[in-house]
Parts: structure tokens; C-alpha cells; sequence
């Protein structure tokens, strides 16, 4: 197996080249589906036979929802990556994608909790998917704030890979005893977020908007990418050469 | 219309989130932009004056 | 006999010389305990003094109470060790840096947690919980001070060294206690009610042997990062 091309990728040169070429390509389509997703998720998708049209919050919570798992499973893989093969791009990527995990676990919740007003009849419940979603959020703050108190940059980078690692690996544990916590004292949720059995009018909307975010995370996550490149070569002569 | 906008009686529910969304998608994309720019302006600048620097 | 040699010899000295200077120290050991104890009076002060009502939070007030006071009490581990530089030494001493972690860790649960533990059942009689219910909290918070110090060897490790680094520990420690809150203060609640604890202790013995096995590398990982 010849491993040049990896190398030739992950160089700060090369990464920043091709993310500023890549990311229009990421950018545009997910435009155009989260768009597509929307009026077929507002406009052409019927009220839903039990929770009426509200179900249609699923279009903005669902992508979120599974944005912020995503992210952080990036984050977590690019960590690591940076962490055993030294590689430091992997840390930009890992760097770059934590602040946007944290913005769509935060919109996960905030959205999670308007939709249980209608449904539950308050806008806070200790369900089971809200709370974990919680913690991840905790989980984010923690990398973010740990990043944000290290100046040395190579120290930050290992000391926030380290805490992905762990959060990642905590992060099923955290699910489960969530769960087995919230059926033990909710016996009855009657109305649970998400997992409708969908008909296709539903559904391909949910599909574009889920396709439509993770494509959009894509593009953010290459303009950030190329930001974080730059700030961190900027002494680098091949810089010099690229800005001129 | 005005139909579509009350959303069966959920209007003040589904409205806020969908706007909530546009918000943080708007905001992640303005983040992105700026940061780049910055980044871009600040290595400009080192390489203006690399001594200074 | 022989003498051990090797990493375990190097363990068994760490671990040692950590208890012994705990207890010319001792007053600083005992800091996180008073504090354990303080909190567990402020819910009653808070809330009410009637033991029915008490008890009914008492599994979630001990959890509590004793997840804050570790936090405390993680400021010990590795910081003086920092700062007066036996850490380094560490670091150079050749010896596998797990191992010396796991054997740091050791003592100090033995001299922050176990403590904690056994003060447990005398706040738990301030509470109204009945003296049935004594084992299963002794368990309880046996193992979860157990994975308290594992995860938060990990934070402190992390944060060695920085400016405001207790209250960073905070947030990165608390988030990933969590599932262990859920099933200690379960177990102690079970057992408050006379039913059996067996299953959330068994959940929580096996959080414990995972972080006993996964923790340390983590804490020498963290621990290479931060001195370097």
C-alpha cells in the first residue's frame, strides 16, 4: 500500500489547498438540500395523524440531534489520529469541529425542549434522549474550555485529544445508564421524540435535511479547517507564497 | 397563508425552532467566514513585517 | 524471600511514600472530609429538618455530597507533586508510567476516598436512613470513590498546571461521573427502601474495573502531555 498520498494530504500546504477547493462542493448541495428539505418538510409533507403539525419539528431537531454525535465522533477520530500518527492537521480538524458540535447539540436541545412544550405540556422533561444530549453538551464545554485554558498549542491539542478519547469512550456508558435511569422513574412516556414510522411524504424531507447538515457540517468544518491551517502556519514560508 | 403560518395551532412552536436552526446555521457559516478572514489578515500582516512580528 | 524488583517495586515505593506524606499532611487530607460532611448539613438546613423527607433524598444528597468532595480532594494528587517537581522524576524514572499512575491513584483513594466512605454511614444516620441500609452504601460509595479518583486522576492530570485549573477540573470531571451518580445513588436508594441493591452495585463494579484498566494509561498519557 502506498501511503504518499496520505502524507501529500495531510501537509498544511495541501490541506488548505484542497479544503479551499472542496468546500463549495460541500457548501453548495447543502444548500439546495436543507432548501428541498424544507418545503417538503413545511409545505408538502401532511400533519402528522397525533402530534398534528408539530411533528414537523423533527426536520430542524433530528438533523441536529445527529449533527452533534457526528461531530463529536469526528472530533474523537481526528484526536486520536493526531494523537498516535502525530499528525497535526488531524488537531486542526479536531479543533476545528468542536465549536460547531457544541452549537448543534445546544440547537438539539433547545428544539428537543420547544417540541415537548405541545407534546409533554412542559418545556423540560428528564427524557432520556434530552439528557444524554445534556452531557454531551458538558462533554463539548469541557473539550472547548480545556483548549481554551492551554496557550502552548501542541500542549492543547494532546490535552483536548486525550479528553475526547475519553469523553467518546464514555459516551455509550452515559447512554445506556441514561436510559436505564429514565425508564426506571418515567414508567409511561406516552409521546417520545423522534422514531415515527414515517410515510414517504414525511420522509424524504428528514432524508434531504439529514444529507443536507452533515454536508453543510462538511463545509464548515473545511472553511474553519483552512482558518485554523493559517493561524497555526503562519510563519511558514509556503505561506508567504500562497497569500502573495 | 395564514393558515400555513399558524401550522394548525403549533405555529408558536414550529416557528421558533425552524428560526432557531436558521440562526445557528447562519451563525456557524458567519463564524467560519470570519475566522478565516482574520486568520488570512493576521499572516498577511506577519508577512508584511516579519521582523516586527 | 526475595525483594521485588521492577515496576512493582517502583509501585509499591510510590504508593508508600504518598501515604506517608498524606499523613504528616494530614490536615489537608482532611479538608475534602470536612467539606463532604459540611454539604450533607446544608440540604438539611436547606430543606427542612423532618427525617421522612430527609430520607427520601439522603442516597442523592451522600452522592452528592461525596462527588463534590473528591473534586476537592483531587487538588492533592498530582499538583504538589508538580510543583515541587517529584513528578518529573517520575516521568524519568524508566519505570512503566501506568503502573506508577494506578499505584498514585491507590493511594490516593486510600486516603481521600475510603475516608469518605466510612464517615458515610454516620452522615447517613443524620439523614434517617436506617442502619439496614449501612452495606449497601459502604459499596456504593466504596466503588464510586473508586471511579471518582480514576476519571479524576485523568482531569487533574489534564489540567496540571494551568491558571483556574481546579474549576476547569470541575467541568471536565463532572460530565463523566455522571452514569456512576446514577447508579450509586440507585443503589443507596434501593437499599433505603429495603429492596436489593445488587443490580446497580454490580453496574457500578463494572464502571469501576473498566476505569481501573482504562484510566491509568489515560493518566500517563495526560500526565507526559502536561510536563512537557
Amino acid at each position: 500500500m502506498n501511503w504518499i498520498w496520505f502524507h501529500k494530504l495531510a501537509s498544511p500546504p495541501h490541506a488548505y489547498g484542497i479544503a479551499g477547493r472542496l468546500a463549495p462542493w460541500f457548501g453548495w448541495p447543502a444548500g439546495m438540500l436543507i432548501l428541498a428539505g424544507l418545503y417538503g418538510g413545511l409545505v408538502l409533507a401532511p400533519a402528522d395523524y397525533q402530534q398534528g403539525d408539530a411533528f414537523r419539528i423533527v426536520y430542524v431537531h433530528a438533523p441536529s440531534a445527529w449533527l452533534s454525535m457526528l461531530v463529536y465522533a469526528t472530533m474523537a477520530v481526528a484526536a486520536a489520529v493526531g494523537l498516535v500518527w502525530r499528525i497535526k492537521l488531524a488537531h486542526a480538524v479536531a479543533a476545528a469541529a468542536a465549536p460547531i458540535g457544541a452549537t448543534f447539540t445546544a440547537l438539539a436541545l433547545a428544539t428537543g425542549a420547544i417540541w415537548g412544550k405541545p407534546m409533554w405540556g412542559t418545556w423540560w422533561v428528564w427524557d432520556a434522549r434530552l439528557t444524554s444530549e445534556l452531557i454531551l453538551l458538558f462533554l463539548y464545554a469541557g473539550v472547548i474550555a480545556l483548549r481554551a485554558s492551554i496557550d502552548d498549542r501542541d500542549r492543547a491539542d494532546r490535552a483536548s485529544a486525550v479528553l475526547a478519547i475519553v469523553g467518546v469512550v464514555n459516551l455509550p456508558i452515559i447512554h445506556y445508564s441514561v436510559y436505564w435511569w429514565n425508564t426506571l422513574h418515567q414508567p409511561a412516556t406516552l409521546t417520545k421524540l423522534g422514531k415515527p414510522s414515517m410515510a414517504g411524504d414525511m420522509l424524504w424531507p428528514l432524508l434531504a435535511m439529514l444529507l443536507g447538515f452533515t454536508l453543510y457540517f462538511g463545509a464548515v468544518l473545511l472553511v474553519r479547517l483552512r482558518a485554523e491551517i493559517l493561524r497555526r502556519e503562519r510563519d511558514a514560508a509556503w505561506l508567504r507564497a500562497e497569500l502573495a | 397563508m395564514s393558515e400555513f403560518l399558524a401550522m394548525g395551532g403549533y405555529g408558536a412552536f414550529v416557528w421558533p425552532c425552524f428560526a432557531l436552526a436558521a440562526v445557528v446555521l447562519a451563525w456557524n457559516v458567519r463564524s467560519a467566514r470570519r475566522q478565516l478572514a482574520l486568520a488570512r489578515e493576521q499572516a498577511l500582516r506577519r508577512a508584511a513585517a516579519p521582523d516586527r512580528a | 524471600m526475595t525483594a521485588p524488583t521492577g515496576a512493582l517495586a517502583a509501585a509499591v515505593l510510590a504508593f508508600r511514600r504518598d501515604l506517608l506524606l498524606a499523613m504528616r499532611h494530614w490536615g489537608q487530607v482532611a479538608q475534602p472530609l470536612v467539606f463532604f460532611v459540611m454539604v450533607t448539613t446544608l440540604f438539611p438546613l436547606a430543606l427542612g429538618p423532618e427525617l421522612g423527607q430527609l430520607r427520601e433524598i439522603a442516597a442523592g444528597t451522600l452522592w452528592v455530597a461525596a462527588l463534590l468532595a473528591s473534586l476537592l480532594g483531587l487538588e492533592l494528587l498530582f499538583r504538589t507533586d508538580h510543583a515541587d517537581g517529584s513528578l518529573e522524576q517520575l516521568l524519568l524514572s524508566g519505570q512503566p508510567l501506568a503502573v506508577l499512575a494506578l499505584a498514585k491513584g491507590l493511594a490516593h483513594w486510600t486516603v481521600c476516598g475510603l475516608p469518605l466512605v466510612l464517615l458515610a454511614p454516620l452522615v447517613a444516620v443524620s439523614l434517617g436512613v436506617p442502619i439496614e441500609a449501612n452495606g449497601a452504601i459502604l459499596l456504593s460509595l466504596g466503588l464510586g470513590t473508586g471511579i471518582l479518583s480514576a476519571l479524576g486522576a485523568i482531569g487533574s492530570a489534564l489540567t496540571l498546571g494551568l491558571r483556574r485549573g481546579s474549576l476547569l477540573l470541575g467541568l471536565l470531571v463532572l460530565p463523566l461521573a455522571m452514569p456512576a451518580l446514577i447508579f450509586g445513588a440507585r443503589a443507596i436508594d434501593l437499599a433505603i427502601h429495603g429492596d436489593s441493591a445488587c443490580g446497580p452495585l454490580l453496574l457500578l463494579s463494572a464502571m469501576l474495573v473498566l476505569c481501573v484498566t482504562l484510566a491509568p494509561p489515560a493518566v500517563a498519557a495526560a500526565l507526559r502531555i502536561s510536563s512537557e
